[in-house]
Parts: C-alpha cells; sequence; structure tokens
C-alpha cells in the first residue's frame, strides 16, 4: 500500500480527496496551479485583504471556511506544490512546472481535480475589451475587490449568472441588466428535479427578487444581437432581441459572460480516460464510475473536472475518489460513508440534470452564429471561415476544422470556442453534434516557457 | 485617470510604483498586474489578429488573453502576476528587431 498518490488541484474535490487520503495514513503529492488552496470558488483573497467570508462567500461562507482549514490542518503531512502547472502525463507520471523549472513526478494513482472554466458562446463583438468570461467577472471582485467596469451587463446563462450579478450589486457596482437566453417556462419545468437541493433553489429565487428590486433590468429567453463598441476604448453596450422579439440595446462598458461551465478534461485526456457524449449538456465527458475510477487502472476523476455538478458536490467526489483509491490499494475503506456519498452524488447529478433543463446551452443560436462573427477570440477567427474547413476542405469534425481554420489552435486552445466549433461544424454537415466529436487534449495543456529546464533528471 | 476596472472595497493598502509605456502608474500591494493596469488604463495590449485593443478575459489562468511584456520582454500572465515595485510594462506589439540578438 505504499503507492505514490498525486493529486492535480486544490479545489473542495482536491482537499476532501487529500484529507481523506491522510486520515487513511497515505500522504499525497498535491499539485495546485493557485497561489493558495480553495480552487477558483473558494479562492482566497491575498494577504493584505480584510474582507470578511460572508462578504467573500454569501451562504458558502461555512463551506469555504472549513475547507481552508481542512486544507491546512493537512499541510503538515502532505508535498504541497502550490503556483505549479500540470502540462503533461505521459508514462506514470505528470510533468508539472514551476517558475521556469520542470520536473516528472511519478505516480501510481493520480487523482485528477482540474476544475471548470465558463462554457462560452461567440456573440458579434466578444472580442472587444470589455468583455470577459463571467467566472472573471467574479474573480475580479472576489480575489481583487474590483468590478470589470463602470456600469456591466451580465449575460448568458446558468445560477452563476445570477449569483454573480447579485455579488456585484451588493459590493456596489453598478449592474445595468442580467440578460438570459433561456426561457423562464424551462425553469418552472424543471423544478421537481430542483428541489433536490431546496436551499439552492430558494438561494436562486432570492439572487434574482434582489436584483429587480435594486433596480437590475432581469430578462429570460432573449437572444444576444450584438457587442458594441469601437477596436480602441472597447465596449459600448449591448443590443440583444428580446423573447417577444423587438430589439433593445443597453448601455455600459464591460460586459460579463457565460453559459454555464465546462469541466477541464485535458489532463484526464493525456492520461487516456476514455470520454463518453453527455446528452444534457451536450459535451463529451471522460467516463468514470460511480466512485470517479475511470478506465484506466490508477486513475480517478473527481469534481467539476469530471462532471459538472457544483462545489458542494465536489467536496462528496473527492473524497469518493480518494476512498475508490485507497480500497483499490487494498486499504480497508468504511463502507458505509461510501454509500453515503453515493447517494449525495446521486442528489446532486439530478440537481444538474434539472439545472441543464432549466438553463439549457442555447445550441440553435450557437449553431446560426454569422459569418461574420469571431468563433475563435485568440487568432480572431470567423464562423465562415470555421464553416469553409467543412464547405471547402472536407473537414468532417473539430479537430480537423481545427487544423483548416486554426478555431481551438489559438492561446486559449479551444477552451472558449472548442463547443462552439463543434456546434458549428456538426450543423452545416446536417449532424448531431456528437458527430464533430471533440478537440483533443493537447501537452503543454498550458503554454510554458520555451526556457524550462528539467531538474529530475 | 479613470481605468477599465473599478475599485469597490480594499482600497487601504500600500502603494507600489511601476510605469507603463513610459508613464507612471500607482497601484496597491496585492494587486495583480492586471488590476494595476486596467485600474490606471482600459487596455493590456494590442489584439496580433485584428484591430482592437485586449484587456484579459477568463482571469484565472485559462485564456491566455493577458500576456504582457516589460522593456527587456520578459512576459507576464498579468491576471496571476502580483505587481512588483519598478515594474516597467509596454502594452505595445514586439517590433521586428526585439528578437536580434545584440
Amino acid at each position: 500500500m505504499n503507492g505514490q498518490v498525486v493529486i492535480v488541484g486544490a479545489g473542495p474535490a482536491g482537499v476532501r480527496a487529500a484529507e481523506a487520503l491522510v486520515k487513511a495514513g497515505v500522504l499525497p503529492v498535491v499539485i495546485d496551479e493557485g497561489r493558495r488552496s480553495g480552487g477558483q470558488i473558494y479562492r482566497r483573497q491575498p494577504d493584505h485583504f480584510k474582507r470578511s467570508y460572508d462578504t467573500l462567500y454569501g451562504s458558502e461562507a461555512h463551506r469555504a471556511a472549513a475547507v481552508h482549514r481542512a486544507f491546512d490542518a493537512l499541510l503538515p503531512h502532505i508535498d504541497y506544490r502550490p503556483e505549479t502547472l500540470v502540462w503533461n502525463v505521459a508514462e506514470g507520471h505528470v510533468w508539472a512546472t514551476r517558475a521556469g523549472e520542470t520536473e516528472a513526478i511519478p505516480y501510481d494513482r493520480l487523482i485528477v481535480c482540474s476544475g471548470a472554466t465558463d462554457r462560452l458562446a461567440p456573440v458579434p463583438g466578444w472580442q472587444l475589451a470589455g468583455c470577459y468570461s463571467l467566472g472573471g467577472s467574479q474573480v475580479a471582485l472576489k480575489a481583487q475587490a474590483c468590478s470589470i467596469g463602470g456600469a456591466v451587463v451580465f449575460m448568458g446563462t446558468g445560477p452563476l449568472l445570477y449569483l454573480v450579478a447579485s455579488q456585484y450589486v451588493k459590493a456596489g457596482a453598478n449592474v445595468v441588466a442580467v440578460l438570459d437566453t433561456s426561457p423562464f417556462a424551462g425553469r418552472v419545468k424543471a423544478l421537481p428535479k430542483l428541489a433536490e437541493q431546496p436551499d439552492l433553489l430558494w438561494q436562486g429565487m432570492k439572487l434574482t427578487l434582489a436584483l429587480k428590486r435594486a433596480g437590475v433590468t432581469v430578462l429570460s429567453g432573449m437572444t444576444p444581437a450584438e457587442i458594441t463598441g469601437d477596436p480602441e476604448t472597447g465596449v459600448s453596450g449591448v443590443t440583444i432581441r428580446t423573447a417577444s422579439g423587438t430589439l433593445r440595446h443597453f448601455e455600459c462598458d464591460a460586459v460579463a459572460m457565460g453559459w454555464h461551465l465546462r469541466p477541464e478534461t485535458q489532463i484526464a485526456d493525456l492520461a487516456r480516460a476514455s470520454f463518453a457524449f453527455d446528452k444534457a449538456t451536450r459535451q463529451w465527458l471522460p467516463e468514470i464510475d460511480g466512485d470517479g475510477r475511470a478506465h484506466v487502472p490508477g486513475l480517478y476523476l473527481a469534481g467539476d473536472g469530471a462532471k459538472v455538478l457544483g462545489a458542494r458536490s465536489a467536496e462528496v467526489t473527492g473524497e469518493l475518489a480518494a476512498l475508490a483509491a485507497l480500497a483499490d490499494m487494498g486499504v480497508a475503506v468504511d463502507k458505509d460513508r461510501c454509500r453515503h456519498l453515493r447517494a449525495e452524488r446521486v442528489r446532486y447529478v439530478r440537481f444538474a440534470q434539472g439545472l441543464a433543463e432549466a438553463f439549457p446551452w442555447p445550441h440553435q443560436f450557437v449553431a446560426d452564429t454569422a459569418d461574420s462573427t469571431v468563433v475563435c477570440r485568440c487568432e480572431g477567427v470567423t464562423a465562415a471561415t470555421l464553416r469553409a474547413s467543412v464547405s471547402e476542405a472536407y473537414a468532417t469534425e473539430t479537430n480537423r476544422a481545427k487544423a483548416f481554420s486554426r478555431v481551438g489552435m489559438g492561446r486559449c486552445q479551444g477552451r472558449y470556442c472548442g463547443n462552439a466549433s463543434a456546434e458549428i461544424v456538426a450543423a452545416l454537415r446536417g449532424e448531431p453534434v456528437e458527430c464533430a466529436g471533440r478537440l483533443r487534449g493537447q501537452a503543454p495543456v498550458k503554454p510554458i516557457p520555451v526556457g524550462t529546464a528539467r531538474t529530475d533528471v | 485617470m479613470t481605468g477599465r476596472f473599478r475599485r469597490l472595497d480594499e482600497t487601504d493598502r500600500a502603494p507600489v510604483r511601476l510605469t507603463v509605456d513610459g508613464s507612471d502608474i500607482t497601484a496597491l500591494t496585492g494587486d495583480t498586474l492586471m488590476v494595476a493596469m486596467l485600474a490606471n488604463g482600459h487596455a493590456l495590449r494590442s489584439a496580433e489578429f485584428g484591430p482592437e485593443r485586449r484587456a484579459g478575459f477568463c482571469l484565472m489562468g485559462a485564456c491566455q488573453d493577458c500576456w504582457v511584456r516589460d522593456a527587456d520582454g520578459n512576459a507576464f500572465r498579468a491576471c496571476s502576476t502580483e505587481v512588483a515595485e519598478g515594474l516597467a510594462i509596454s502594452t505595445q506589439p514586439l517590433t521586428a528587431d526585439w528578437a536580434v540578438a545584440p
């Protein structure tokens, strides 16, 4: 049982995984891209900041504090590597880089808790300065006590849209409007599934009410038309078509946009996890069993990096994955605890299904992206160029389309265009979106300096 | 000068001085380079593939939109780099002679 366990990520999933291992006497290496543990959702503010947990995390303050405390208590027992990027997995090693030095760290078991990023739909003008991902707008507030602008429009769909907008209002920012592509009727239909987490459902309703009470325009079932602005000065407004079909314009200098989240699956991909198409979210997800085991022996996936189920679920699946790893190492684990955690996970899965129905990815809007719209923000590649890779170069799926059009090949490596590219390619070919496949993970999963030196040889 | 970002709280921190395109700006200890630049200005860099200025996007190290350089050509991801006294940042595109060895 003296196997080396490496955990990638120190958000709620990674923290609870590490805790379960240490409790069983197995001391893991924990590699964290962040400066301090907590991940994105429970991201900690810098040392010089003084805001309280209540101010930072609202209704989830006690959970954030508990996760931070749990990890701090583990520090004497584990090999913690903050500010360290895992950029490849190959032949039983994770390749980790910090400050220009890279090391191949061997593992017997690998628990990947890589989290999620915003899922983006291309909107004309989203390449302008002043457009930010929804999660990014929350980071500005949480980690730096800043608003992304003097007048902010929130656009997209999902619970995070309302949460971040209300956090902005509470912090004193000027929120102009919250514009949701999902029709309100869908939320009513999804109520039975959303009732799996009654306090979260109640939270969501309260947030929407508070926004309206604060005088913020809140619209459902709208369609984005354009983010207006100037290449030099950036965003000047947002034009949308309302559910009843009329055009409305909102003046603003910043837009926070996001359509729920997408898991960061590149590390799981490089570790050779298999993937299956998830109809509810129209995404390819790594395949795992109910405890988080991937089809590759010794590989475990937990948290939003496996399937977006939220922060509370990440604590559950992180612990479950660690218990699965321990059981596979021949360590006796508490079977009642496993059963309890599995049942919890099932409830979060049902709740997430409710969210996917209430706040659907607007795939038809994405498939209909105008030819002149930039799909790849990194390199300014338009939908016309992407479509030409199908109609003129005969690309049949999104990786081939990437090779011809460069959509998915820029700085972000397809994180913010991959979902849209699949929809556009599939629609043009008249096929279901799963036929367009998914952008394969490539090492390095994020840029590393050319001069990076290897230190373990 | 009003910048793109607005500070809403936590303004009681020690000042840090740096320059952007030769102009002095004042930031606060604990700022990211991105916040330091966008609390004082409107962009971080020019796009290489379009006419527009860029000001970052994801703020969590995923999109790589916010890389900036200092006068010596050192690159910084502005959203995840803490600001340091005396940094001299250029938001201008690299010139053709930058990579030529002396």
